[in-house]
């Protein structure tokens, strides 16, 4: 069997992968679909807020796919990347604010009989975005807030570096399995009651709002701008999935998913599982970054409830439904719940009727989203993904019962010990 | 004799000019006599002359003189023009007048009004009576009378009561009551005496006395007023310009008021003065449109005051040499300036012997918030701890057994039995839920920690859902029995309220349950078994299945009923599981898992973690939270196992 | 022969239990030594001080020529430094192939970045379809190894340890669960590599020491209680009592 080694080493990426093939033509297809069906550039079958849910939804993917990486192929549990995902939002939204309001600010200023300093129109600016908490000047964390290019180096750098102080904290001290679960729930609920402050700089509870205006560009009807913003987010989807993908498969892939599975064992190979956890932490914190900052021009407003720890639940309920350690999963996941969730909630699922008892699909889509959730985690665990192996005849070893995860890993090590 | 005589004058002249008098009057009572004394006095009512006449009433030690002094008072007292005798009355029926005697109160009989002549006392008058009454008072038989007057001259203290405290000591015989006499006599010294001496006697007693209304009556006394001139006059302290206790623009503004300075021209008035120049799309000869700098604005505004357009610029340079220029200082505006130094001196005492106390406070009140995470993670304690499992529905069990009690309470009215109802009905409601979860969720995800934790999420999420359908978002009310309500008050400062010392209690009693029922029972005998090797528990006969069903149904049901002692105290809605959850897990993983000791210390790390947080920081209870977060997240860092920490092979089985 | 590792005086206890109690140990650069002890004895403890997993009390333990203690290090940098170590059960990464197992433990740089761009070159298939040639699983080379028995699960690990070019080893009951034949194989394996390097084989089984054919150091109580050929050592009384006695 020599000859299956000596295969050349060196086929594309993309042979090796045809997932990848595929998820990127549908992509394509779809993105194309929904603009010629689209009201800004097509015959205007789907409306624009429409449109804007579409295009959040490949938002919500992309964060799905960080999600996968990071838990599916790494094993760790984040309850913590849709606050990167806030913290993208934000980071973006303060430009989108700042420069709105200074259009704003500078054209109310033009009908005085003095041209404006920049102090005045510093003040106006300020004035209008922090009247509702009470202030009147700019908080130190908006210093580079009128700068675009800073602006999307922070959606890049500031949850880059946040997931990297604290996974450089938790990995090093060892924090595995559940317990870094809750300490990254610990940390998003940090992070969410900080911004729930009023002087937290980032207006409170309120948060950031009239983002689907882009500054400069309110003659361009939001029709048009949903459009563009769904091949924004199309695009990054595209390319996170190819980036993902590019890193689970080579022997970065073997390596994350062998520290899933049995860390201890990883360390004793010679590699430094820490390092490895921080990467995909850091790495998926970024793409979480990149994806709130799509999501949120679209979404119009971000307030902190955003990163309130339920939403990263959600996230992991999304994963876990679609399939986790597989990308597709995550994508299909993310859409086909998140999609489900909008529609349900949106009051367009007719209400059924019990004679004694009307099921309002508002009140009840939670309960059937939760129990659904335990139903996937006890019965499918492999997800909708799951379905795909039915045809693809993927089969996996049988593990005797034992389970993916670092906790079960170490145990089977300490097994072996006794 | 000469009594006797008038009496039968007296007699007479009532038996022929009034209607029938029922009794005659008594004449030569003493109380009648003392009026007659000071008669002339009483009936001129003059504010400069009574004086003598309302002291000799008060001193006469006559029990119906008070009365006298009250009628006096509301105008009820008449005299007779002719003979001048003294009577109290109240208007009749057909405008006829009820007379009563003035000894002794008693009816004389209803009268025509016009032999009689009405006093009536001005409000200067009724001032002095009234102080003459409070002594009265503070003399009355009754203790609890006088105890009220005390209550009364706390609440509203007048300078005249303090003669009439002073004299009202020395005859108390209840010690409680002296005690407190004296106190407020020195209080009232510190306020209203004349005598400096006197008043920074009072004051220095008061040394390191903790109560509020010695903190109202020195507070006025240490009043300063800021003022500035260009030498520091004596007594007065200087204040440092541009420091916390006077900003810059406070201090210019004083010197603005004092018209020692012209106002800063502030941006807005040199906008306006500018606008209000413009000539021809110039300013001073400069473009208008080359204005849009503050020093292009400054320099116009400067030219325009050169040509006497504008008031003269000032700038932040002039405002600091002003303000050099001066001296700023404070004087003493309540007291003369010894009393104030010693009213300072006795202040600063008091607000060390302050702070110490509201650091007891502060413990007291930590104390309680760690008995509050303590009940939230007993429960956890068990299903986390000893078990193991991670219930993320603990924290929806808990809002379980808080409704729970509400509902108990929509059924029984009575809040005590309520209570006592909810707390079992809690504990069964709670339990039966745990049992259920464990038989149909978790007993299917053993060995698998993740899962479990995804698994009860979602439990934990339609649970939440679930009980918005039911009762709504709004918060629902949790009532404590009466006898819960108001606080054990230690001092002024140092005060805790009972419902607090029940959760602590209630905490303590489940911790004693917790050891009982781990250490002395079969079933904790068993459940430890279980969890040290549960191949072994089940080939000496026990049941794992049932230990683990019933060591679940436990830990949740403590949480349901730490759900009612939580709804006591917070309020009960759907989503008060969330607001604990992760502090409870917090305190489960910093005390240390599987040790309820360690959970104990947790609860009183974070509790206390929290408060403090809190007491820096008063303003802000959210970024206390976050900050006690972050500490416990580095905290992990250096005892990644816990406060107590298992060793060896024990904490990696 | 010069030493590779020196265990000196290394005492470490779990909750007053001494596991380790005053260990001395010694290694050459290529030999094979047996240990053996009854349960409880602190072999697993002592593989774990050694690997980093368990930081002792007091004591030192140094390596290869320029004596550095690895005490301060971290299992990875210690792996990295050529000690390799394989489990009582087989742990492989059983949700992965063969050749991915291998490539993985091949002696490569392990930092994260360099393993993201690594590609396998044509030698790298190489070295992990001879390396599969010899512990016997070339036909299974791109089955995943969770569907391995569990003897060739002992041999892919034995396979991932030479792949990682260690110039110790760390055999925990290798021949645990296998077959005669098995075993064999297993004992050749394990002789081979131990021309080359050091091998410290932790076993239960007297007939597998013996065909081992080395000399054998017994632990009891978390010491070294006797050290010599097999022979010598069963001829030990004290030994005898505590171990071959029961």
């Amino acid at each position: 069997m020599a000859d299956i080694a000596l295969t050349p080493p060196r086929r594309p990426f993309v042979a090796r992968y045809p997932s990848v093939i595929i998820f990127i033509g549908l992509l394509a297809l779809f993105t194309i679909g929904v603009t010629v069906l689209s009201e800004g550039f097509g015959i205007g079958v789907i409306s624009t807020s429409f449109v804007k849910t579409l295009g959040k939804t490949l938002c919500l993917c992309l964060v799905a796919l960080a999600m996968d990486l990071v838990w599916g192929y790494c094993g760790i549990l984040s309850l913590g990347h849709m606050a990167f995902f806030g913290i993208g939002g934000y980071a973006i939204g303060m430009w989108l604010m700042y420069a709105r309001t200074e259009i704003i600010v500078r054209d109310s200023l033009a009908a005085a009989p003095l041209p404006p300093t920049p102090q005045e129109i510093s003040d106006g600016i300020a004035g209008q975005i922090f009247g509702v908490v009470g202030a009147s000047e700019f908080p130190p964390i908006w210093a580079v807030a009128h700068s675009l290019p800073l602006q999307l180096a922070a959606v890049v750098l500031v949850p880059g570096l946040i997931a990297l102080v604290f996974g450089w904290l938790a990995f090093r001290s060892r924090v595995t399995g559940v317990y870094l679960s809750i300490l990254t729930q610990a940390m998003t609920l940090a992070l969410a009651l900080y911004l729930f402050q009023n002087d937290s700089g980032l207006r409170g509870n309120n948060g950031l709002s009239g983002l689907q205006n882009l500054p400069g560009l309110g003659h361009v009807p939001q029709s048009t701008l949903s459009v563009i913003f769904l091949w924004a987010s199309a695009l990054a989807l595209g390319l996170g999935y190819l980036l993902c993908a590019w890193v689970v498969s080579g022997k970065f892939g073997s390596v994350i998913r062998a520290i899933r599975d049995d860390e201890a064992r990883v360390r004793f190979l010679g590699y430094s599982v820490e390092a490895y956890k921080l990467f995909i932490f850091t790495f998926t914190a970024i793409l979480a970054g990149i994806a709130g900052a799509l999501y949120y021009p679209q979404a119009g407003i971000i307030n902190p409830a955003e990163l309130a720890p339920i939403a990263s639940i959600y996230l992991a309920v999304w994963v876990a439904i679609g399939g986790r350690g597989r990308l597709y999963g995550a994508v299909i996941g993310a859409a086909f719940v998140s999609l489900l969730s909008t529609w349900f909630t949106g009051g367009q699922a007719p209400d059924i009727n019990l004679g004694v008892y009307t099921v309002q699909w508002v009140d009840w889509w939670t309960i059937l989203l939760g129990l659904s959730f335990v139903a996937v985690t006890l019965f499918a665990p492999r997800g909708i993904g799951g379905l795909f192996d039915l045809i693809s005849d993927r089969r996996s070893p049988d593990r005797h019962g034992a389970d993916l995860g670092p906790g079960t890993g170490a145990l089977q090590e300490k097994e072996a010990e006794k | 004799m000469l009594c006797f005589v008038r009496h039968v004058i007296l007699c007479s002249v009532l038996c022929f000019s009034a209607a029938v008098p029922a009794v005659a009057q008594d004449i030569g009572a003493p109380i009648q006599t003392l009026l007659q004394t000071h008669g002339e006095v009483i009936k001129q009512s003059s504010r400069r002359t009574i004086g003598p006449a309302i002291d000799a009433l008060a001193a006469s030690g006559l029990d119906d003189a008070k009365t006298v002094l009250e009628r006096w008072q509301n105008k009820e007292m008449w005299f007779e023009a002719e003979t001048g005798v003294f009577v109290f009355a109240a208007a009749a029926e057909g405008g006829m007048l009820r007379l009563f005697d003035v000894a002794g109160g008693v009816e004389i009989g209803v009268t025509e009004k016009r032999p009689y002549k009405q006093l009536k006392p001005n409000s200067g008058i009724r001032g002095l009576i009234s102080a003459a009454l409070v002594q009265f008072q503070l003399n009355d038989p009754d203790p609890s009378e006088r105890a009220k007057a005390l209550t009364a001259i706390e609440r509203d203290a007048d300078a005249s009561h303090l003669a009439a405290l002073r004299g009202a000591i020395d005859g108390e015989t209840v010690p409680e009551l002296k005690a407190k006499k004296q106190r407020l006599e020195r209080l009232l010294t510190i306020r209203f005496s004349d005598d400096d001496a006197d008043r920074i006697t009072a004051i220095q007693s008061f040394a390191g006395d903790l109560g509020v209304d010695v903190r109202a009556a020195l507070n006025p006394l240490v009043a300063t007023r800021l003022d500035v001139a260009d030498t520091l006059p004596e007594n007065a302290m200087p204040v440092e310009v541009g420091t916390e206790d006077l900003s810059r623009a406070r201090a210019y503004a004083l010197l603005v008021d004092k018209e020692l300075a012209a106002a800063q021209t502030d941006p807005a008035t040199l906008r306006d003065t500018l606008i209000a120049n413009i000539d021809a799309g110039t300013v001073a000869g400069v473009q208008v449109a080359s204005l849009d700098t503050d020093d292009a604005r400054m320099a116009a505004y400067a030219a325009l005051a050169a040509q006497g357009l504008a008031a003269p610029l000032v700038t932040e340079a002039d405002v600091t040499a002003a303000l050099e220029a001066f001296q700023f200082f404070e004087v003493f505006t309540g007291a003369p300036v010894s009393v104030a130094q010693a009213a300072q001196r006795a202040l600063s005492d008091i607000e060390t012997r302050v702070a110490l106390n509201q650091t007891a406070d502060l413990a007291l009140d930590a104390l309680s918030l760690a008995s509050i995470y303590f009940l939230a993670a007993i429960g956890l304690a068990i299903t986390f701890g000893v078990m193991g499992v991670i219930n993320m529905a603990h924290g929806e069990f808990i809002m379980m057994g808080a409704y729970t009690g509400y509902v108990v309470q929509l059924f029984v009215p009575d809040y005590t039995l309520s209570i006592l109802l909810a707390i079992p009905l809690a504990f069964a409601v709670t339990f039966s839920a745990g049992v259920a979860m464990e038989r149909l969720v978790i007993r299917w995800l053993y060995h698998r920690p993740l899962e479990t934790l995804l698994a009860t999420f979602g439990v934990s999420i339609a649970l939440q859902q679930l009980a918005k359908n039911i009762f709504g978002t709004q918060a629902r009310p949790l009532t404590a029995p009466g006898w819960l309500d108001g606080s054990l008050i230690i001092n002024d400062i140092v005060s805790i309220s009972y419902i607090r010392i029940a959760i602590f209690v209630l905490a303590l009693l489940f911790l004693a349950l917790f050891l009982f029922v781990m250490k002395r029972t079969r079933l904790g005998l068993e459940v430890r078994a279980v969890t040290q090797n549960p191949r072994m528990a089940a080939s000496m006969g026990i049941n794992p299945d049932r230990i683990n069903m019933l060591t679940f149904g436990f830990g949740s049901g403590i949480a349901g009923i730490a759900g009612v002692a939580i709804g006591l105290y917070a309020k009960v809605t759907s989503e008060m599981g969330t607001d604990y959850i992760v502090q409870s897990f917090m305190t489960v993983v910093v005390g240390g898992v599987g040790n309820i000791w360690g959970t104990l210390l947790g609860a009183t790390l974070v509790g206390t973690l929290q408060k403090g947080i809190e007491w820096m920081n008063p303003s802000n209870t959210l970024a206390a939270q976050t900050y006690m977060i972050l500490f416990i997240i580095l905290f992990i860092q250096f005892r990644p196992r816990g406060i107590i920490a298992l060793k060896g092979r024990a904490a990696e089985a | 022969m010069s030493t590779l590792l020196e265990v000196s005086g290394v005492s470490v206890s779990f909750d007053g239990f001494r596991a380790i109690n005053n260990l001395t140990f010694q290694i050459g650069a290529a030999e094979m030594r047996a240990v053996i002890g009854p349960n409880g004895a602190g072999k697993t403890t002592f593989m774990d001080i050694i690997t980093g997993k368990t930081k002792p009390d007091s004591g030192s333990v140094l390596w290869g020529e320029k004596s550095v203690s690895l005490l301060s290090m971290s299992e990875s940098r210690i792996a990295q430094e050529g000690i390799g170590r394989k489990f009582q059960r087989p742990t492989v990464f059983e949700d992965q192939s063969v050749a991915d197992n291998l490539m993985l433990a091949l002696k490569k740089s392990r930092s994260p970045f360099a393993v993201l761009r690594f590609r396998p070159s044509s030698e790298d298939h190489d070295k992990v379809a001879e390396l599969a040639d010899r512990i016997g699983l070339s036909a299974a080379l791109h089955r995943k190894s969770g569907e391995l028995s569990h003897g060739q699960k002992q041999w892919l690990e034995i396979g991932m340890l030479l792949a990682q070019d260690p110039r110790l080893l760390l055999v925990d009951e290798p021949a645990a669960g296998m077959t005669p034949a098995e075993r064999e194989h297993t004992t050749e394996l394990l002789v081979e590599a131990a021309k080359t390097r050091a091998v410290v084989v932790v076993e239960h089984d007297m007939e597998f020491v013996r065909r081992l054919d080395c000399k054998v150091t017994v632990l009891h109580e978390g010491s070294v209680l006797a050290e010599g050929s097999l022979d010598h050592v069963t001829a030990n009384e004290q030994v005898i009592e505590v171990y071959l006695g029961r």
